[in-house]
């Protein structure tokens, strides 16, 4: 029964997620909405793993796998939204507004 | 050595024109002696074939590109005549071209690409397949279009834009036809009938315009000629090559290779497109007359002569009898050799007496007499006068009309006739009877330039005199069609 | 088989002795390149001989460990990844020369990852496998946008960014729910698994994230300014090599994975995307003014192409005789447009250098300084418009002759009017470069800048006259049914 609700409580996270992917401008805001789609589907994977009886170990080998890659996605990111900013002075892309 | 002499051919041009791009501008002697050995060379291949094509024997260089895309060569008797007549005139042009260059920039560029485009109809001469056709026929535009821009100006830039404008359209709608007909007949060689009674009669006949239309670009036929005068604006040695050594000539032969070799002249006359295509090529020969009348620049006056008289060959086909398809095919030869006589004359007084327009031939005659005769020659020839190439071909067009019941086309003939002699005979009248302008002035002092003029010719009287020898283009004409019609 | 592992050690392994001592970056990859073409090589000469190489690192066997397989497919794209280095490696040299500063020293490395994880992505079987190698490409290639550290391309290399991870979060989101749904991974095995009701979403989920990173319209809009943003010899990785790896994980998940549940209509609506691609890329590329921008819409163009081969050779059409001619004809059009792409925007960096701007009207005449430049240029256009002797014609033959055999000659008609648009777009560069005599003083390129986009643009055309021998490698690991062909 818990594995359905860590599938939920991922799918949910996914859709708030990419909503705040693509309704957000400000650039760091995105990093996060991205590490929230990360978590939720990692989530969704977690719950997986006890669907056939006894606790499957793939699963978690893929999620540590994931979260080392989704961690340097997003120190790339991060990197790259500062320099950015200290190029342009703004925190969003060009031809967007920034948010308040 | 047989199996490999197709290839031995198309690599004695292939070889020196991609040697050409890579040698620095100032290595005249080496590029020079590379072009003129590859011509030599290859003169001496074809002479080899020939006698041995005309013992009967066949040749076939298969080399398989991918599953159902083969790159054939098998020559035959028809590609021969195509094949001789381009290296010959390769020759000539390469030793007018050396004159004509001299001294003048990206020499390299343009010996390059002129080899190249050679090779390209030596390959298209001796494509055994319809795809391989296809293949040297595109590589056949692409290397020309250097050439036609090679002044790199606005007039010539613009003529490069219409060329390609005109091409390229027309080889989507050859590829499109050629996909077409082999995704339900399978691959199609030129030495077996292709089963096209798989096909309905509409699918033949839309296959069969399309044809057309893709070769009739490179032939000139109205309304697709539109190019052939801008073209005008690429130097004299270029313009040869269109005319005479291979694109316009290039165009005639496709469609000679598609009406014979590929529907069957009995097909064409079943499926009724033999008339229409007729008519389309009496049109181009009235219309190309009628348009040359008008133009006072002597190159222009010359570039639509052509459109009217590479139509000559189109009509020999289209009309299908034994005589006119010899008369159309031995025109093939006849009118390069004239036509091109015609084309080095004009380059000679443009670059020799600083004339273009037809004003300032008056008294060049006495000026430059061997340039004048030769000029003469050549346009007596397509006025047809006995015992000049063009009388040759015309007496067999007309015979060969007479034959297959299409009388008609022997007004069109003679009004050609007439129209050809009412825009050739008042250039030879200012030749040879007006008095020269004060300040003309000319010489012909570079005998690079002059000799392949007066080579050529003779050519176009010999072939006259010597028509019925059977090595001749009218000799080896009827042993084409002797073939075809009596396999 | 250990050439397998080789091709993906040796770039990780030149990618960390460029970090460590940048200034045997330029050693390293000319090695590396050495180290490539000798294992591909190897591989092809055994896949010949003995059918498709399979690799289970570590002896863990399939299911639990990652399979790489080396079918005729794999090795035309690790060769094609192969030669654009090798040209790419050739010409940035000179530009990236080592110690010339901080873009230099980034350069190398993320070239080499970039090569690595092209690698793996092309020999990868394993789902999840092949999303580390998406996420490790998509990183580089941000990296490599991001290279100049201007405004804007740091703007264009976000905004691809963003595109990119939304992809690899949607093609991630599909490979969870294909392992919730039969506990594996592996592309064969899945083909051998018995259909689950959620296939079809998972399908449609990972081919949004493939198509938003090969940039097929609508998802194209990152492209233009990322590639036209980076160093010339960066776009040219970019171009050529980027989008072909996520195409063809597509493709074989399409065709090989789980061509049972396709429905047709899918296949014609990626096929139709594709064919907008064509027209819309090639409008606009009929539109811009200056060089990089005309190379970069016709990539948007070249890229719908390779979707037309959906209808032919995926789904029900796998099996079909006419899938043969499809794949290989795709292949074609896939390995000569890397080559010629690259060959571009090799040549358009010189070009840039030499009059120091790529618009048509400052780089017109340069045909008379550059004219070896302009050669390769020029023979890059040939192949681009598909014209033969190009490679690109081979592959546009075959792909034509596989529609008009499933009776679907509509998409013949595509690729016939989209080289058209190619010749016309194209037409208009190379006359401004053969117009007038041109600048008198430019700056020159080093003559082994102008080696390497010939070098790229004779690939392209060779491949076309010696096509004989990639297609025997092409068709190894083809099903029976589709070895035969038409």
């Amino acid at each position: 029964m818990s594995a359905d609700a860590y599938a939920v409580t991922g799918a949910i996270l996914i859709a708030l997620g990419f909503y705040g992917l693509v309704a957000a401008h400000h650039l760091l805001r995105r990093v996060v909405a991205f590490n929230v789609i990360g978590s939720g589907v990692f989530l969704h994977l977690g719950a997986y793993a006890t669907r056939y009886g006894p606790p499957d170990p793939v699963p978690q080998a893929l999620i540590i796998t994931g979260i080392v890659v989704a961690l340097s996605a997003t120190a790339l990111a991060v990197g790259l939204v500062v320099a950015h900013a200290l190029a342009s002075g703004r925190v969003a892309l060009p031809e967007e507004a920034e948010d308040d | 050595m047989s199996v490999y002499l197709p290839l031995l051919i198309l690599l004695s041009s292939l070889v020196p024109a991609l040697l050409t791009f890579f040698l620095p501008e100032r290595a005249h002697g080496l590029r020079n002696g590379l072009n003129l050995g590859g011509a030599l060379i290859k003169l001496g291949l074809i002479t080899v074939m020939l006698v041995s094509v005309g013992r009967g024997a066949t040749y076939d260089f298969s080399m398989q590109l991918a599953p159902g895309l083969v790159l054939a060569l098998r020559p035959d008797a028809l590609s021969l005549l195509f094949m001789t007549l381009s290296a010959l005139l390769w020759f000539l042009t390469t030793i007018y071209a050396i004159a004509y260059f001299e001294g003048k920039p990206n020499q390299s560029r343009f010996f390059g690409f002129f080899s190249l485009c050679v090779a390209a109809t030596t390959g298209l001469a001796m494509s055994g397949s319809l795809i391989t056709f296809f293949i040297f026929f595109e590589l056949l535009t692409l290397a020309t279009w250097p050439l036609v821009i090679h002044q790199q100006n606005r007039a010539s830039l613009a003529a490069g834009r219409v060329y390609l404008a005109y091409a390229l359209p027309a080889s989507a709608a050859l590829l499109i036809a050629i996909l077409w007909l082999e995704s339900v007949t399978g691959p199609i060689l030129f030495s077996t009938p292709a089963p096209l009674d798989r096909l309905d009669d509409t699918s033949l006949r839309i296959i069969f315009a399309l044809f057309i239309a893709g070769m009739g670009v490179k032939a000139g036929l109205i309304p697709l000629h539109g190019w052939l005068p801008v073209a005008m604006a690429a130097p004299a040695p270029v313009s040869a090559l269109l005319h005479a050594v291979a694109v316009v000539k290039a165009g005639a032969f496709g469609i000679a290779r598609i009406t014979i070799d590929v529907f069957g002249i009995d097909r064409v006359e079943a499926l009724g497109v033999g008339t229409p295509l007729a008519v389309l090529a009496s049109a181009t020969i009235l219309w190309g007359s009628i348009r040359a009348l008008q133009q006072d620049e002597i190159k222009k006056r010359l570039a639509f002569s052509t459109v009217s008289q590479v139509s000559y060959i189109v009509l020999g086909v289209a009309l299908a009898g034994p005589f006119a398809v010899i008369g159309g095919l031995a025109h093939l030869v006849h009118q390069g050799l004239m036509k091109i006589t015609l084309f080095f004359c004009a380059g000679i007084f443009a670059e020799r007496a600083g004339v273009k327009k037809i004003e300032g031939l008056n008294g060049l005659g006495r000026i430059m007499p061997w340039t004048s005769v030769a000029f003469s020659l050549g346009a007596l020839g397509m006025i047809g006068l006995p015992p000049l190439a063009g009388f040759v071909s015309k007496v067999y067009l007309g015979v060969g009309a007479l034959q297959s019941g299409s009388a008609w086309a022997l007004a069109v003939l003679a009004a050609s006739t007439l129209l050809n002699a009412a825009y050739f005979l008042p250039l030879l009248y200012r030749l040879w009877y007006l008095p020269p302008a004060p300040d003309a002035a000319g010489d012909e002092g570079k005998p690079g330039l002059v000799v392949p003029a007066v080579l050529t010719a003779a050519a176009s009287l010999g072939v006259g005199l010597f028509a019925g020898s059977p090595y001749s283009p009218l000799g080896w004409a009827t042993l084409i069609v002797t073939r075809e019609y009596l396999p | 088989m250990d050439a397998i592992v080789v091709l993906l050690a040796a770039p990780l392994a030149g990618a960390f002795l460029s970090i460590a001592a940048p200034r045997l970056a330029v050693v390293a990859s000319a090695l590396v390149c050495v180290v490539a073409f000798v294992a591909i090589g190897l591989l092809g000469a055994e896949m010949l001989e003995l059918g498709p190489a399979i690799v289970v690192p570590g002896n863990w066997g399939v299911p639990l460990g990652i399979g790489l397989e080396a079918d005729g497919k794999a090795v035309a794209f690790l060769a094609m990844t192969a030669l654009v280095m090798a040209g790419v490696i050739t010409a940035a040299s000179v530009e990236f020369a080592p110690g010339s500063g901080r873009r230099s020293f980034g350069f190398w490395p993320l070239a080499l990852l970039l090569w690595a994880a092209m690698n793996a992505m092309i020999l990868s079987r394993d789902l999840f496998n092949l999303y580390v190698g998406l996420e490790l490409l998509t990183l580089v290639a941000v990296g490599l946008v991001a290279l100049s550290g201007k405004a804007d391309a740091l703007a264009a290399a976000l905004r691809y960014m963003i595109f990119a991870l939304i992809g690899s979060l949607l093609y991630l989101l599909g490979v969870v729910m294909i392992y919730g749904a039969h506990g594996m991974l592996d592309m064969g095995l899945l083909s051998a698994r018995t259909p689950a009701p959620a296939d079809g979403l998972a399908l449609a989920l990972m081919t949004a994230g493939l198509a938003a990173k090969t940039a097929l319209f609508p998802f194209h809009v990152w492209l233009p300014p990322a590639h036209a943003g980076a160093p010339a010899p960066a776009s040219a990785l970019l171009s050529g090599l980027v989008p072909k790896a996520s195409f063809l994980i597509a493709l074989r998940l399409w065709s090989e994975a789980m061509p049972d549940i396709v429905r047709p209509e899918a296949l014609v609506l990626i096929a139709l995307l594709g064919a907008v691609a064509v027209f819309h890329g090639g409008l606009l590329a009929l539109r811009q003014v200056r060089l990089k921008l005309i190379i970069v819409y016709s990539t948007v163009a070249q890229l719908g192409y390779l979707f037309l081969i959906f209808p032919l050779a995926g789904g029900e059409g796998a099996a079909q005789p006419w899938s043969a001619g499809a794949w290989s004809g795709v292949t074609f059009h896939a390995v000569s447009h890397a080559l010629a792409k690259a060959a571009m925007f090799l040549a358009a960096g010189l070009y840039m250098r030499a009059v120091g701007s790529d618009e048509l009207g400052a780089i017109r005449g340069l045909a008379r300084s550059m004219p070896m430049t302009t050669f390769a240029f020029g023979l890059a256009a040939l192949t681009l418009m598909g014209l033969p002797p190009s490679g690109a014609f081979t592959g546009k033959y075959m792909m034509i002759t596989a529609a008009l055999a499933s009776g679907q000659w509509w998409w013949g008609v595509v690729l016939l009017g989209g080289g058209l648009l190619s010749a016309l777009y194209l037409y208009r560069p190379l006359e401004a470069l053969f117009d007038g005599e041109g600048p008198a003083e430019i700056i020159r390129p080093r003559r082994r800048e102008e080696l390497a986009p010939l070098f790229l643009a004779a690939a392209a055309i060779l491949l076309g006259i010696f096509s004989a021998v990639p297609f025997d490698l092409i068709y190894v690991g083809r099903p029976d049914a589709a070895v035969t062909g038409l």
